[in-house]
């Protein structure tokens, strides 16, 4: 119903170009809902499709192979096209934590934030992950509360 | 106007008759048909006369912007050249029927199944009357439109978390909401709670209105009887001969309704982009495109990844690489429209002013997931009497909608088994395309059982994959539009943007064309002032 509601705000919103703003209205809606007498309606144990308006998989592998690598490819080698999804493997842009968790709050050029539907911790979880994997060697973890500042 | 020649009165005088007469509503189409109060900013094509003085214009991307420009300026004396990405023209504008093949960013080509016939509008599928651009150019090419059913009221509202998941009809949620609604109203007003609003002449206006809008019964009570059965459906319908008697249905309970949340779903047709009429073109949305090639395809080259824009004093010139042969090229005009999406744009080197520039830059694409699914047969029509129209749904897949055409047909048919934005969205793109389908029949199947005996074949895409997109449209923030929408449709010395990304109708083709024709208005001022 609330979800239900999420993508009919969504697909309506679309000719009112106010998606960001519906966005907003999510949490509050979704806590006073009834609760449900079956459970989640089928989302999977790794988190994916539980929740039209925000991510819920719990760590940083799980949040890159189910949301990131919808564009920077289950390798992480990117893609090439009209234009081109850069690498995340290998991405020497990755030795500044701070950068990779601005780009994932706020999105670059065509990238949208997708760390606007994650909490702070699972935006810090997935930065984590990705510079540590990949070929990215980078020990130094960004915190949910240096995601928090940035947001 | 025979009503004005017979007796000479001013146009206000007979808009004060009309609204006397009919109401504002009637006021309200009186003035639109005098062009007082048009709904859309589409007067017509621009007036591009005076000649081309010999110009010529090059025009990136062969979707619905770039074709009209192509289509209006080369009409209006102009030379155009269109380079295009694909194989094919249209861009978003694309229809996916059996043999065709789609490969995705990351490599996965799928090849379409569906037997002859049968398609998805894997972008835009419906045309609102109110969209007068694109209404224009259907008309003028040809396209054939029939109607899209957006509202079917023998379709379902399901939710994981009500009514133990079953899914109810339409016209049941709608019906019983109005009518408790109106009941409850009408117990305010005689409870006078609304005096200080309503007068008492008023109000009794207002319980007559409540009766009829709620299907309230002669004690203005939403219960089983006719007047309730009337609108949501008998439980044994009225019929001929000696067993006829109809049997009243009984309304679902308020209790049951509100904590449903189902009501949100009345509004679904409600936003003027979903009013009826509302219409698709007859065999899939690419027939316009192909339409417009009829007039410009000559002027069209494909195959084409533009990789650099140029401009200087005297025009501006694209380098290209022609994606099967590999051979680079140029082609340079006196002025340029570019309609390729802000987010391959932001990639392509380009020498325009820091303002255009930062607009190009300040767009993500939102994500997007269809679903085509295909059936061995019109199980919804036959066994549950479903016409066209759209199921909404909490289940990931969002919504499914039936087809609107060759109703009663037998054989395969094509539906929309997956649409949506937001998260689900990502989640559907980053799985491989056999999976997304797969998912979408798995979770189709809790609304229609039939699903897993009468699947035949699928084709999904997420709109992130798709190489000359990357992503679905241009979704603007209000602080991005109020910093950098001007500047993006500001002409830079001789470069012009188009697109649905370059208007307040993102995602619509009608915003491509409304600003493709913005574009090519200004264009032509610049060129007469020479």
């Amino acid at each position: 119903m609330k979800l239900t509601s999420t993508i009919l705000a969504l697909s309506m919103a679309v000719a009112a170009g106010s998606i960001a703003a519906s966005a907003g209205a999510q949490s509050a809606a979704e806590a006073s809902g009834p609760a449900s007498p079956t459970g989640v309606h089928g989302g999977d144990t790794d988190g994916a499709f539980i929740n039209a308006r925000s991510f819920s998989e719990p760590d940083g592998e799980k949040l890159y192979r189910r949301v990131c690598a919808g564009c920077h490819m289950p390798d992480a080698k990117g893609a090439q096209g009209a234009g081109m999804y850069p690498a995340l493997a290998g991405n020497q842009n990755l030795a500044s934590g701070d950068y990779a968790v601005y780009v994932v709050l706020k999105g670059m050029h065509g990238m949208p934030g997708v760390g606007r539907m994650m909490t702070d911790a699972q935006v810090a979880e997935v930065v984590n992950y990705v510079r540590t994997h990949f070929g990215n060697k980078y020990r130094d973890k960004v915190t949910a509360a240096q995601v928090s500042a940035v947001r | 106007m025979p009503l004005t020649s017979a007796l000479p009165m001013s146009k206000r005088d007979l808009l004060a008759l009309i609204g006397k007469a009919g109401g504002a509503s009637a006021m309200y189409f009186a003035m639109s048909g005098m062009g007082q109060a048009q709904a859309s900013p589409f007067k017509g094509v621009p007036v591009l006369d005076g000649g081309a003085k010999g110009a010529s214009v090059l025009i990136l991307g062969a979707g619905l912007a770039g074709l009209t420009a192509a289509y209006e300026l080369r009409r209006a004396g102009y030379k155009v050249q269109v380079l295009e990405y694909n194989e094919r023209v249209g861009g978003r504008s694309w229809t996916l029927r059996g043999g065709d093949t789609f490969t995705e960013l990351g490599g996965a080509t799928q090849t379409c199944q569906f037997s002859p016939g049968n398609y998805i509008n894997p972008g835009p599928w419906r045309i609102p009357h109110n969209h007068y651009a694109i209404m224009h150019y259907c008309h003028e090419l040809g396209v054939a439109l029939e109607p899209f059913m957006q509202l079917n009221y023998n379709a379902y509202i399901h939710s994981t978390k009500a009514f133990g998941g079953t899914p109810q009809r339409y016209r049941h949620i709608q019906a019983d909401f109005l009518g408790h609604v109106s009941e409850l109203m009408v117990k305010a007003v005689k409870k006078d709670a609304l005096a200080d609003a309503v007068t008492k002449e008023d109000g009794e206006i207002l319980l007559e209105a409540l009766r009829d809008l709620g299907a309230l019964d002669k004690n203005f009570r939403y219960v089983a009887g006719k007047q309730s059965s009337e609108r949501r459906g008998w439980t044994k319908g009225p019929g001929g001969g000696l067993s006829a008697e109809p049997v009243a249905s009984e309304p679902l309970t308020f209790e049951s309704v509100l904590r449903s949340g189902m009501w949100n779903h009345i509004s679904d047709s409600m936003g003027s982009t979903h009013h009826t009429a509302i219409f698709q073109p007859v065999g899939g949305m690419d027939m316009i495109p192909r339409a417009f090639a009829t007039k410009v395809g000559d002027a069209v080259r494909l195959n084409s990844k533009v990789t650099a824009i140029k401009q200087d004093e005297t025009g501006v010139t694209a380098a290209y690489v022609d994606t099967k042969t590999g051979e680079k090229g140029t082609a340079r005009a006196d002025w340029c429209i570019c309609t390729i999406p802000l987010s391959i744009l932001s990639q392509i080197d380009m020498n325009v002013g820091a303002d255009m520039a930062a607009a190009i830059g300040a767009v993500p694409y939102e994500a997007s997931l269809k679903v085509g699914l295909e059936f061995k047969r019109r199980f919804w029509e036959q066994d549950e009497q479903i016409y066209g129209g759209i199921t909404m749904t909490d289940l990931p897949i969002g919504q499914i909608s039936y087809p609107s055409s060759r109703y009663g047909s037998p054989g395969p048919a094509t539906l929309l088994g997956a649409y949506g934005f937001g998260a689900f969205a990502y989640e559907f793109t980053s799985l491989p395309p056999a999976q997304r389908v797969a998912r979408a029949v798995e979770w189709g199947s809790r609304i229609h059982p039939q699903y897993k005996d009468e699947f035949v074949n699928g084709v999904a895409v997420g709109w992130h994959r798709v190489p000359w997109t990357q992503g679905c449209f241009g979704n603007w923030s209000d602080e991005a539009r109020a910093e950098h929408y001007k500047n993006l449709c500001q002409i830079d010395g001789r470069i012009m943007l188009a697109g649905e990304h370059a208007s307040y109708i993102p995602a619509w083709q009608e915003g491509g064309i409304t600003s493709a024709l913005d574009a090519i208005g200004r264009l032509h001022q610049r060129v007469m002032a020479g």
